[in-house]
């Protein structure tokens, strides 16, 4: 194997191979990722496949998160001969998301095309048989999805009604400066 | 006059012994053979993605100790890696080896459950399960004696390990690795290998094909048995792999019987890591200083372990609160059955009873 560790390509190498074959599908461009226009994100699934380069034959996995104002679609693409893996998103959109299967392309993907479809909503075109994965299909809803059951007002519970991370502290300024003595 | 059969739908499960849990095939038949295959998976799901989001990251360890509840360690140690990857946490060196010691016991533990099972279903019918159940006591017995669990052990933490390990672990785990398992797993070989009824029960059935396999995300035994040598151990080492001698056994026809040598191979190597990883074992901290309600800053990870099953993957989205803002488990159970419809048809129902058998399917971590 040509590396000794798996190596993680950055978002702009992929973001330059692709583009030397479809100029106009990149939409954005992150250090651990690439952002893919969804019209032609199926185009480009099967260049990252079949390019040398690239050589994403192997799908580690694909999830999706909700990001609030749209639906991210995740997918790990790996390569096990040269033995770098790379991150590929697909945004869709939020009230109506439609994001096209990569099924055809890939074996792998029908079950987590339905789990994502069954947990998040996604609907993905040219899938073989969309149906739910896990829940029944009466089930209302998709539950990963972040308003599934939310309160009126935008009320918060748990967890989420706590602070984000200040910049400058580290996290432990929750512990009692003494612990057991109360103070 | 030859007698005319209509197909005829069977369920297999989900309350079967040979479905491995809650796992439902529901098979068309013709005659003996399967025309088609659909699974309903679902039965024993318990929403942990969503679970987690409402529940510090500490909090969440235990949830995959519930996952793949035959293989808890390696489920511990690939939600805590991806946790560590995020927050940018070092691991002193002891906790490392330590975890690379009880991940390979895990190993050990499932293969066997998974060898017996396997035989079991091929027909014969308890007493190899019972040979494995010997073996695979023993290792729980270590596992009880470090942190009290035998199953659900919930033993990695953020940042190391919960426990240090007794004084009398290192002679019992000696006692096992170098007096015990050995001749057991010989004896499995004398048992199985070359057996001449298994070889006409596995051999040529389940077949996977190197490009189905890739193509297909295969991973674990089922990407082996097609003759790729892939071991995220190997490709990706964490913790110390990369200070271990072993090799990476893989099948040649892709078939249910070459995934049975590779686990029981498997098995011999993890004993070879073992004895390394005990040769090597500093002295020091087992555990690195972590808030227990860690905040990690905002940003994503994936990590993957190699757990008995295949590539278990951890990806964690955080946005700097205390809870994970998204947590996804790449289920290599799940995966793994992408192909079970092109192995299965075409094949009579004891054989697709087989080839179930041969993936080792966990329904905990398939359904989470």
């Amino acid at each position: 194997m040509p590396h000794a560790v798996t190596l993680t390509l950055p978002g702009q190498q992929v973001a330059d191979r692709i583009r030397t074959r479809l100029p106009h599908a990149v939409r954005d461009v992150q250090p651990g990722y690439v952002v893919l226009e969804p019209a032609s994100a199926l185009e480009v699934m099967a260049f990252i496949r079949d390019d040398e380069q690239l050589d994403g034959k192997f799908l580690v996995q694909m999830c999706s998160v909700d990001q609030v104002t749209r639906i991210d679609v995740v997918y790990h693409f790996s390569s096990l001969a040269q033995n770098h893996i790379f991150e590929v998103k697909v945004p869709a959109d939020h009230e109506q998301p439609v994001v096209p299967s990569i099924s055809p392309l890939w074996v792998g993907a029908w079950l987590q095309e339905r789990e994502v479809y069954d947990l998040m909503g996604v609907v993905f075109e040219g899938h073989p048989a969309l149906t739910r994965l896990f829940l029944w299909d009466a089930f209302p809803g998709h539950p990963l999805r972040k308003d599934f059951m939310s309160l009126p007002g935008g009320q918060k519970t748990g967890l989420s009604q706590f602070p984000k991370q200040v910049p400058g502290q580290t996290g432990q300024e929750f512990r009692p400066p003494n612990p057991g003595t109360g103070q | 006059m030859p007698i005319k059969s209509e197909p005829v739908e069977v369920n297999i499960g989900p309350q079967h012994p040979s479905t491995h849990g809650v796992f439902r095939m529901v098979a068309r038949i013709d005659g003996e053979r399967i025309v088609d295959v659909k699974m309903v998976v679902g039965y024993l799901h318990r929403s942990m993605e969503k679970l987690a989001e409402e529940r510090t990251f500490t909090q969440n360890i235990p949830f995959t100790d519930r996952m793949d509840y035959l293989a808890a360690m390696t489920g511990n140690l690939g939600y805590c890696l991806s946790v560590e990857k995020l927050a940018g946490i070092e691991v002193p060196e002891r906790a490392q080896y330590l975890r690379v010691i009880f991940s390979e016991l895990q190993r050990i533990a499932s293969h066997c459950m998974a060898t017996g099972a396997f035989i079991n279903d091929c027909g014969a019918w308890q007493t190899p399960v019972m040979y494995c159940f010997r073996d695979r006591e023993k290792v729980l017995d270590l596992f009880e004696m470090t942190c009290g669990a035998r199953l659900t052990t919930n033993y990695m933490r953020i940042g190391g390990v919960a426990f240090d390990i007794p004084d009398e672990f290192l002679p019992a785990l000696d006692r096992l690795v170098n007096d015990d398992l050995p001749y057991r797993f010989e004896e499995y070989e004398q048992l199985l290998v070359g057996n001449e009824i298994i070889m006409m029960r596995a051999r040529d059935v389940g077949v996977v094909t190197p490009e189905m396999a890739i193509n297909a995300s295969l991973t674990g035994p089922m990407l082996r048995s097609a003759g790729i040598a892939w071991d995220t151990r190997k490709a990706d080492p964490y913790c110390v792999y990369d200070r271990m001698t072993f090799d990476i056994p893989v099948g040649y026809n892709g078939d249910a019987y070459d995934r049975m040598l590779i686990r029981i191979e498997e098995m011999k190597q993890s004993l070879r890591i073992i004895r390394q990883a005990v040769h090597q074992l500093p002295d020091g901290p087992h555990k690195t200083d972590v808030p227990l309600a860690i905040r990690p800053p905002a940003g994503e990870a994936y990590s993957r372990v190699e757990s008995p099953k295949g590539e278990l993957g951890f990806y964690v989205v955080s946005d700097g609160g205390p809870a994970p803002y998204r947590w996804h488990v790449r289920a290599p159970s799940l995966i793994n059955l992408s192909v079970l419809k092109e192995m299965t048809v075409g094949q009579t129902i004891a054989d697709a009873i087989v080839t179930l058998g041969s993936i080792d399917i966990n329904v905990g971590e398939l359904d989470r």
